[in-house]
């Protein structure tokens, strides 16, 4: 469970992040969406730690990731995994090597057993056969699949997705969706995904904070989503033709 | 506590690989082009000293020792340095800042690996390591240069470009420390310099070109400035 308590955020001049207080749940995918620019990947990055917020608490399990210090920090941050927008793999290492870094890092496992759970990971995530291509190698799904893998290969409690749709078709996407679903209720991560594609809100929104100008402007599920009366989110969500035309059939 | 202490050596050789693989991509793959360019400077050294000096008083073996003067003190330290620092301070800069805007340097921090640690310090380390070993094979391959040219051209006579080399051998050690002390500093200026321009690119593929611009641009002018510094430092006493 991670509790986020009443951050603001201010770059500069710009406050980014205006009182932002949610939990994300323990098994659930807890989805944070909005339109570009809302202030999503900003909120994310003072979760895990990327940012400092101004104000405000983090709690990971009970751990303030705001005050806590430096080591206490890494240990946080051993267990969570991260899936980026661009996946973020290694260029200069191999699709195996990427899976198998993080256990170099921080582990004492024997190279043996670092390929075997790299080859566990991958397998997971339906990729076969690619351990000695380079990312550029293989295709923006494979390369999302493959960041997944690398993800979870710690055994993360918290997982974290910044728009894991983002440059994949509709079939791909639904696919990773449904991955993230399943590893997070398989090992009953505390996953938390960025998106603003109604397609993936649908999909797995156990529990979702709609993210309007940097304020938590709505919280609810994939259900509620569909009937709430709040103005900003009707148009978020019936922002589509093809959701306009769903819209007039179930009201 | 017992497993933090065993798993450091694990760590510490992932480091060490590390150190080596900067080693070879920043020193190693530089030696073709700085021989390539030592052996050409060598050659051209010979030939335009030999080929000014047109009165009887000044003797031949003045080639050799002139040549060498300007081998050990500049061209070998500082203009292979300067090339150096466009080659590694470009590909240093721009496989930072890559990194930075496709998030690789967030994904190390996020898994807890201190990034400035892992990426910068063996590129630094690494280079004042190595570098003075380069431009030992500059050195050895400007003189190789300067015997061909004599071999090729006959203006002076190898035996005499040998004895212009060996005049005043008194001082050779200490230009020789001198070249190489100043090899170490313009290697930590051309890395940081660099690594901190791609370290904190900002924005996209447009920054990342323009910080291994600036990078280049920074390096050489401060290698530049600090050589004067050290130059005047250590020959003036
Ligand atoms: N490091 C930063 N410095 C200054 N402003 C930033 C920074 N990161 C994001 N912003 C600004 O914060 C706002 C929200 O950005 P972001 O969280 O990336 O939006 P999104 O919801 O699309 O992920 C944007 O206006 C962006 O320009
Ligand atoms: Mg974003």
């Amino acid at each position: 469970m991670i509790e986020v308590k009443n951050i603001s955020k201010t770059f500069g001049d710009t406050q980014i992040l205006y009182d932002v207080s949610f939990t994300f749940e323990k098994g659930k995918t807890n989805l944070i969406i909005g339109q570009s620019g809302s202030g999503k990947s900003v909120l994310t990055k003072c979760i895990v730690g990327l940012h400092k917020p101004e104000i405000g608490q983090i709690l990971f399990n009970g751990r303030d990731m705001v005050t806590i210090n430096n080591r206490e920090k890494k240990n946080v941050r051993k267990e969570i995994g991260m899936l980026f927008q661009g996946s973020a793999l290694f260029d200069s290492l191999t699709v195996m090597e990427n899976v198998m870094y993080p256990l170099t890092m921080f582990t004492k496992m024997t190279k043996a057993q670092m390929k075997e759970r790299a080859k566990f990971c991958l397998d997971r995530v339906d990729i076969i056969g690619k351990d000695n291509l380079y990312p550029s190698e293989i295709s923006g799904g494979m390369q999302k699949r493959v960041a997944i893998a690398r993800a979870i290969s710690m055994k993360p409690e918290y997982l974290f997705c910044d728009e894991p749709n983002s440059g994949l078709d509709p079939k791909t996407s639904i696919l990773i969706d449904e991955l993230i679903k399943d590893l997070t209720e398989e090992y009953q991560m505390t996953t938390v995904v960025i998106t603003h594609d109604m397609n993936s809100v649908l999909e797995i929104g156990d529990n979702i904070m709609f993210i309007y100008k940097g304020h938590n402007h709505w919280t609810g599920n994939k259900e509620s989503i569909l009937t709430t009366k709040n103005e900003e989110v009707v148009d978020f969500v019936y922002s589509s033709k093809f959701m306009k035309m769903y819209r007039e059939k179930i009201i | 506590m017992i497993g933090q202490m065993f798993s450091k050596p694990e760590k510490f050789k992932v480091y060490w690989n590390r150190l080596m693989e900067e080693i070879v991509q920043l020193g190693i793959k530089s030696v073709g082009i700085v021989v390539l360019m030592s052996v050409f400077m060598g050659m051209v050294l010979v030939i335009q000293t030999a080929s000014s000096i047109d009165s009887p008083l000044i003797p031949l073996y003045t080639v050799g020792y002139t040549s060498k003067q300007s081998i050990l003190l500049e061209f070998s330290p500082t203009i292979i340095a300067l090339i150096l620092a466009g080659k590694v301070g470009s590909n240093i800069a721009s496989e930072l800042g890559s990194m930075r805007v496709t998030e690789q340097i967030d994904a190390l921090e996020i898994m807890g690996v201190n990034s400035i640690n892992y990426l910068i310090t063996p590129k630094i380390a690494g280079s004042i390591l190595i570098f003075p070993i380069v431009i030992l094979f500059s050195m050895a391959s400007a003189f190789a240069g300067g015997y061909l040219a004599c071999y090729t051209t006959g203006l002076v006579t190898i035996d005499t470009y040998e004895y212009g080399i060996q005049l005043f051998h008194d001082s050779d050690m200490l230009y020789l420390q001198y070249a190489l002390g100043k090899t170490a500093v313009f290697a930590f200026i051309m890395t940081s310099i660099s690594a901190y321009q791609g370290y904190y690119v900002k924005g996209g593929a447009l920054e990342v070109g323009r910080a291994s611009t600036r990078a280049v641009v920074y390096s050489s002018i401060l290698i530049l400035l600090f050589n004067y510094i050290i130059t005047q430092l250590v020959l003036i006493d």
